[in-house]
């Protein structure tokens, strides 16, 4: 049983940290941040609130079981490696293209879902610990 | 002949499921591959003959030196033969003995792929694939001695052979690669031309002692023998098969292969001659003492292959004509022995002891027949191959009486064990109780045909020492006009021929008493090697248990303890043998906000290891890591102290999590065990401070960071240069990393998983 407050800015929290966790996942490849502190800050955000109310409810709100999750980033890491082959280049080289979108082109590459990868990766292992030991408790 | 080893490889693992469709037919069809290899080798004879040689490469490491090469000459072509053609014989005698065995299948295979690993064995071209086939062939006949498992005798006796052959095999493989360096080549064909060069070498004694003690182990010499007469558990077929005319030969083979090279010298003449000697009396002995078929069969192979090795020893043209002469002669009187003994037990439901045999002639008419005619061939009686085969024997020992005689006594036993098998048990009246009937054919035809051969031979020993026993001592380098003959004259010879009949005959009618009196001789054998074998072992096992118990107490701190003791020894070992020790220049200077910032990790280290409760512990850990996190922002590296700040949030958490169920906090070793730690984990601090340090003092020729600095926008399209490593530059490192990552926590989630219906976190 944990205190009115902790509730509420659990509550509260939920969300701006998962804003910052994405923030952190895009920006990461101009700015300090990355794919890495990125899954830390999503699976803080959902460890907190598995800290607050219960391991169940902190399942039920991130809906894919965590170890799912982890290898689903696993696989997409895996999978930005095989652009390169398609071209003839050794397997993780980053292929880069330019996006229009508007006015503003964006540089997308296979770095980036890489990143999106690991991110996914250091989330669902996150949370596969910290659910396993909050359930036993 | 690669093609010819791997049909039989292939069709070794085929036969289970052969097995299953046709059950009846599976052994006599599996026969028809060493027909077939027999047949094409029979059709090479007109080129071995003629002193050539048919070669076979196909590379495989080149690097180092190692290819599949395959050669057939004199030598190999005879060994190959007996292969091939016993090995036909046996397998349609399987078909008979285990009619109806559900186990048919398994056994099929053992015994057809360890006839592949024995034709690797003869007619590899290259010490290190002729090992390879070597080790194969020993592991087969550890399935094979150990094919009734359920038996606990069978299961020591296989075990126990194995250990024996395999560790002559390691000996074997160091004499092997110390012949390889000396001589210069990995290809047996190239090492025979340098003989001169191996022989003349320093390292000769160490590496033919070792090479020695790998074939006396696979041929049962002395004080290696103990393993053969244990391996009478395996079933008929695989005796008549493995310990009398194949597996036992390897190490024959193998000395008489590396002739050319290792041999004529003193220390081969004495090493060989002696333990030829040795085990040729040692068998002979031990077989006066046997009562069971079986036993007596293996006794007196033991005995022959101390009769082989000597011979080689002795090294003359003629001793090694003697020797190949010898090799064929018992490989056919011995296999058939070892059918007859299996039909005989197949046959009268187990009964093996010859004091309880007898009278079987008109039960087993055909066994009997070949049966007499492989007991008078291995008694060395006249118009037998056998006889020519002693009488060359002899021939070869010509000038040295001592040796004559220690043959002429060997001889008598053998005369008096081939009566044993050969003749008593169909003999004489039917004892009560004891039913038999004629084998099936499928086991008569191997006896007959062998034992035959013995008497057909000997009608033509003239054109069979031309064609087969010439190549063969050829291919050992001593060309000699084979003397292969029946009737040689009123000589020396012939007449310790047939005084050692003579004593055979007496020595067979006293065999009752002579038998206790073998015994009591055979007691020695407490002292023996045998039992230092099995000292050997329980003491391997006692040592292992004892060390085991004091190492991996289960206690988590004494691991810990012992990984951080040896790191620390090692390392520092290390450091202070390098001399990289003078650390303490051109180190940047330590600013306030540093000293600070470590004096206040300090103070959280203390606090960890002095506070009253976990929780305090665990806080002042965090501390720890945010303290590093401060200093990794000082010095300029935001992802690294952004990244150690939410890890050591989250690490105090699940800390607490996890330590939430331990039991109440208390102190649980002795002041002078907490001193001790406490010296230990200085002293690891220490080392790896002064390691980093040392480190610090290695230049690399161009720092890498030049490189990515450069290319990081221009090739990667980013300014987070510590992002862009790690995602692009160095992908596959975080891409093993997030792996480890995930197989970490499937194995943590398992192990919580674990203890969640037993209440104990």
């Amino acid at each position: 049983m944990t205190s009115l407050i902790f509730r509420t800015a659990a509550h509260l929290l939920f969300v701006p940290m998962l804003v910052f966790s994405i923030y952190f996942l895009l920006a990461g490849h101009q700015t300090p941040g990355g794919g890495f502190v990125g899954g830390l800050m999503g699976g803080a955000a959902f460890s907190l609130q598995a800290l607050a109310f219960d391991a169940a409810a902190a399942r039920r709100r991130l809906r894919i079981e965590p170890g799912r999750m982890a290898a689903a980033g696993l696989l997409i890491a895996l999978m930005s490696g095989a652009p390169a082959l398609f071209l003839g280049k050794p397997f993780l080289t980053g292929i880069w293209f330019k996006a229009p979108l508007g006015p503003l082109t964006f540089d997308l590459g296979t770095p980036l879902v890489f990143d999106i990868g690991v991110y996914l990766a250091v989330m669902g292992v996150l949370l596969t610990l910290v659910f396993a030991l909050e359930e036993k408790g | 002949m690669a093609l010819a080893i791997g049909i039989c490889f292939l069709a070794a693992f085929c036969a289970p499921f052969l097995y299953r469709l046709l059950p009846k037919w599976t052994a006599g069809l599996l026969a028809l591959v060493p027909l077939a290899i027999f047949a094409w080798l029979t059709g090479q004879a007109a080129g071995v003959s003629g002193g050539r040689s048919l070669s076979q490469i196909i590379p495989w490491i080149q690097s180092l030196g190692l290819d599949l090469a395959f050669r057939l000459d004199g030598l190999s072509w005879f060994f190959a033969l007996l292969i091939s053609g016993i090995g036909a014989l046996v397998l349609f005698y399987t078909q008979g003995y285990f009619s109806g065995h559900p186990k048919q299948g398994g056994f099929l295979l053992c015994i057809a792929a360890f006839m592949a690993s024995m034709l690797g064995v003869v007619l590899a071209d290259n010490i290190i694939l002729v090992f390879v086939f070597w080790e194969l062939t020993s592991f087969f006949s550890y399935l094979l001695i150990g094919f009734s498992h359920e038996s606990g005798s069978a299961r020591q006796a296989a075990l126990q052979a194995l250990l024996v052959t395999s560790l002559g095999g390691l000996f074997l493989l160091a004499g092997l690669i110390m012949l390889g360096e000396i001589g210069g080549s990995w290809s047996i064909s190239a090492l025979l031309e340098q003989g001169g060069v191996i022989r003349d070498h320093t390292h000769y004694l160490p590496m033919l002692a070792l090479i020695c003690v790998g074939c006396f182990t696979k041929s049962a010499q002395v004080p290696f023998h103990f393993w053969l007469p244990k391996a009478m558990h395996a079933p008929a077929p695989a005796s008549a098969y493995l310990h009398s005319s194949t597996m036992v030969k390897a190490g024959i083979y193998l000395l008489a292969r590396l002739h050319p090279a290792l041999g004529g010298t003193t220390e081969w003449g004495v090493i060989l001659t002696a333990a030829g000697v040795a085990t040729f009396l040692t068998g002979a002995i031990m077989a006066l003492g046997q009562h069971t078929l079986k036993s007596l069969l293996a006794c007196t192979t033991i005995s022959a292959l101390g009769a082989m090795t000597m011979l080689l020893g002795i090294g003359s043209p003629s001793a090694i004509q003697a020797m190949i002469a010898f090799v064929l002669a018992h490989a056919f009187y011995k296999a058939t022995l070892f059918m007859v003994a299996g039909s005989i037990e197949h046959e009268t439901s187990g009964e093996t002891s010859i004091d309880r045999l007898g009278g079987l002639r008109k039960a087993m008419p055909f066994t009997f027949a070949g049966a007499l005619l492989a007991g008078l061939s291995m008694g060395g009686f006249p118009p037998f191959f056998g006889f020519v085969a002693k009488e060359s024997w002899l021939h070869a020992l010509d000038g040295a009486p001592w040796l004559m005689a220690t043959t002429a006594l060997g001889g008598a036993a053998y005369m008096l064990v081939g009566l044993s098998v050969g003749w008593k048990p169909f003999t004489g009246g039917i004892p009560t109780g004891l039913h038999a009937c004629e084998a099936p054919w499928s086991m008569r035809i191997g006896p007959l045909i062998l034992g035959g051969s013995g008497l057909v031979l000997a009608g033509f020993c003239g054109p069979v020492g031309h064609a087969v026993v010439e190549p063969a001592t050829a291919a050992i380098g001593q060309p000699l006009h084979a003397h292969l003959r029946l009737w040689s004259g009123w000589n020396m010879p012939l007449l310790i021929s047939l005084a050692a009949l003579v004593m055979g005959g007496v020595l067979f009618s006293m065999h009752g008493r002579l038998r206790s009196k073998a015994r009591a001789l055979i007691g020695l054998a407490r002292f023996g090697p045998a039992a230092a074998c099995s000292t050997v072992f329980k003491g391997v096992l006692g040592f292992a248990a004892w060390q085991t118990s004091h190492l991996q107490t289960g206690l988590l701190r004494g691991y810990i303890r012992l990984i951080m003791l040896t790191a620390i020894v090692l390392a520092g070992a290390a450091l202070i043998r390098s001399g990289m020790l003078e650390p303490f220049e051109g180190l940047a200077p330590v600013s306030p906000q540093l000293a600070i910032v470590a004096v206040l990790i300090a103070v959280a280290c203390f606090a960890t290891v002095h506070s009253g409760s976990r929780l305090r512990s665990i806080l002042a850990m965090g501390f720890v890591g945010f303290g590093m996190a401060l200093l990794f922002a000082f010095f300029g590296a935001p992802d690294l102290a952004m990244t150690q700040m939410v890890v050591e949030a989250l690490t105090v958490l699940l800390m607490a999590l996890a330590f939430h169920h331990l039991p109440v906090f208390r102190h649980r070793s002795s002041q002078r065990t907490r001193n001790a730690d406490l010296v230990i984990a200085l002293g690891s601090g220490l080392t790896i401070t002064l390691m980093m340090l040392a480190a610090l003092a290695v230049q690399p020729a161009t720092p890498v960071s030049d490189y990515y600095v450069e290319n990081s926008w221009k090739a990667a399209h980013g300014r987070n240069i510590v992002n862009v490593i790690l995602v692009d530059f160095r992908a596959l490192d975080t891409l093993g990393e997030i792996t480890v990552l995930a197989i970490a926590a499937l194995g943590a989630s398992a192990l919580l998983k674990r203890c969640a219906g037993k209440g104990v976190p």
